[in-house]
């Protein structure tokens, strides 16, 4: 009896150690982060004593060394905006469509095999897919269009497009494969085509995931630093085409960080312009967060 | 004011640390980011050869290297300009008098597509273009082709000298392409037919073509004779005469066949 209560103790003395351990782990992370979020701001919010908000939001010119220096990234956010936007017209459509061909119309032999590869493709190196946009797409792309650079906004949204697309087709390929089998075969049984399945019931029972792995998508593409540093030609204007030069913003603060003189003008105005990129990843985050709780579909009952 | 600080406080933790034990002694260098890698390349090879010296190099731009000098806080200050006659003041009311050392020179040569016919462009022409004023290369002589200018990011050294010969210290017009090193772009020159662009002499090779400034080919001989405009020498500072150790490692840096190698290797241009 005395014995089996030893043995009791110990268990739940384990138990507790072990739940105080994961609770440190998760501290430690999550209290990792918002180090990370506060030193963004202690270094990044100085420069509004030199600039106001406005004029670094709005201001059009990026001249960060002269004397005296401009600190307008408008060019840099038109320039991310751009980017992103563009590769989402390109990435949306391949990843969707990539997924309903492996969900509905792929044999479960192709989809076996077919899966994997497309989830590898998230695994490329961006600065892999930056060099072949640089040596391989850009050259190919002047002389087809005849355009003054290949290092340009369409290149780069192009090479985004190539690492979102495996995220987009992913997400979105396990919301559409995860609808409830009785809708579909309702469908069917009523006398709707495949296509009509597709459309009219497929697509809308699973909208939350899909959009939810196209927001993820986009997350991924405005952060990405190294392929539009490489492809996106580095040029600080708003951009008039799609094949003009642009220098979005994580280029922008990847290419001077290095040389910034420590807790100078320059330094701060880089970190604000993290914080400007931060609130956008962000609000891509909590967008797909918001969504995937609201509209989750659950059973049939809702459709 | 707190860096300064904190580099005079770790410094003197670092003198009582080593002080007594190494009998080589410290030296800290410090300024110019476009000197750094010279210093760093000689440093190590003296290092390896002396192996009971410390050298401690940082960056932070030729001001604060000089700044750092009048201060006391190290005894090599880097730099890519001489010095200005204000800080020279400064120096001498603090009983420094500060010693230039010419360590290397930095040369800059604009390059095109090696298919561009053009051979040579004026100072004008070149700060017309990075202006973007010329914006076809027929108002030059050229084939009617647009010009794409490609230049460096606003904190290198490279672009720094590019401004001061070349744009006289206007603006590079913003839709020129930046980018982030001499390899990035001979890439982007090499690729592109409308391209110009400008590096080191020494990452020159033949994907790009190198184009004659005012009929003066960029070389090492131009270079050292003068007759390459956009050309500069660069700079190491001490207070007084060096002694001791410091003027051994200032002798192996101008040294022809010790430290003036590493210049080469670091894509500058060697004394002799």
């Amino acid at each position: 009896m005395a014995l089996l209560e030893h043995g009791a103790r110990r268990r739940l003395r384990r138990d507790r150690a072990v739940r105080l351990f994961f609770f440190a782990v998760a501290l430690a992370s999550t209290g990792t982060l918002g180090a990370i979020v506060l030193f963004l701001f202690r270094e990044g919010l100085p420069i509004f004593e030199k600039v106001s908000v406005k004029d670094f939001l709005f201001g059009l010119y990026w001249y960060p060394t002269d004397d005296p220096a401009d600190f307008g990234i408008f060019p840099l956010i038109v320039a991310s905006v751009a980017v992103t936007g563009v590769s989402a017209c390109l990435s949306i459509p391949l990843g969707l469509f990539t997924a309903l061909y492996l969900a509905e119309v792929a044999s479960p032999r192709l989809r076996r095999w077919f899966k994997p590869i497309v989830e590898l493709m998230a695994s490329l190196p961006s600065v892999v897919i930056g060099f072949f946009g640089m040596v391989i797409v850009a050259p190919f792309l002047q002389e087809l269009l005849d355009i003054p650079t290949g290092l340009n906004l369409f290149n780069a949204s192009l090479m985004l497009a190539f690492m979102s697309v495996p995220t987009i087709c992913s997400i979105s390929e396990d919301a559409i494969y995860s609808v409830p089998r009785e809708l579909k075969e309702a469908s069917l049984a009523l006398g709707a085509t495949r296509w009509e399945t597709i459309r009219r019931v497929l697509l809308p029972a699973s909208l939350s995931g899909i959009t939810t792995a196209v927001i993820l998508g986009m997350a991924r593409a405005i952060g990405e630093t190294m392929v539009v540093l490489m492809v996106a030609g580095g040029a600080a204007m708003v951009p008039r085409s799609l094949f003009d030069p642009v220098r979005p913003m994580p280029a922008s603060i990847a290419a001077e960080m290095a040389e910034a003189p420590f807790r100078g003008d320059h330094y701060h105005a880089l970190f604000a312009t993290g914080i400007v990129l931060f609130l956008f990843t962000l609000l891509f985050n909590l967008a797909a967060d918001q969504i995937s709780h609201r509209y989750k579909q659950v059973g049939a009952a809702t459709l | 004011m707190k860096k300064t600080m904190l580099g005079l406080s770790i410094f003197a933790a670092a003198t009582l640390l080593f002080g007594g034990a190494a009998f080589g002694g410290n030296i800290v260098i410090k300024g110019s980011t476009t000197v750094l890698p010279i210093a760093q390349k000689t440093a190590e090879a003296y290092m390896q050869q002396n192996p009971s010296v410390r050298i401690s190099i940082s960056g932070g731009g030729s001001g604060n290297g000089i700044k750092a000098l009048i201060d006391g806080s190290c005894d090599i200050a880097d730099s890519s300009r001489f010095i200005k006659q204000k800080e020279v003041k400064l120096a001498v009311e603090r009983g420094r008098y500060p010693v230039p050392f010419a360590v290397a020179y930095d040369s800059i040569v604009p390059v095109v597509h090696p298919s561009n016919p053009m051979v040579n462009v004026t100072l004008a022409q070149l700060k017309d273009i990075y202006e973007g004023k010329i914006r076809n290369w027929k108002e030059i002589g050229g084939p009617d082709r647009p010009v794409v200018v490609v230049s460096r990011d606003t904190s290198s050294g490279t672009y720094e000298v590019w401004r001061e010969k070349v744009l006289k210290k206007k603006r590079v017009f913003p839709g020129a392409l930046l980018q982030a090193s001499n390899g990035a772009v001979l890439q982007a020159v090499a690729k592109n037919k409308n391209a110009i662009g400008y590096v080191g002499l020494g990452y020159l090779n033949d994907t790009v073509k190198a184009l004659m400034i005012n009929g003066v080919t960029g070389s090492e001989e131009t270079t050292l004779n003068g007759t390459f405009p956009i050309s500069r020498p660069l700079f190491m500072f001490t207070a007084g005469w060096p002694q001791g150790e410091t003027l051994r490692f200032i002798n192996f840096v101008i040294h022809p066949q010790k430290g003036q190698q590493y210049v080469r290797e670091a894509g500058f241009v060697p004394l002799y």
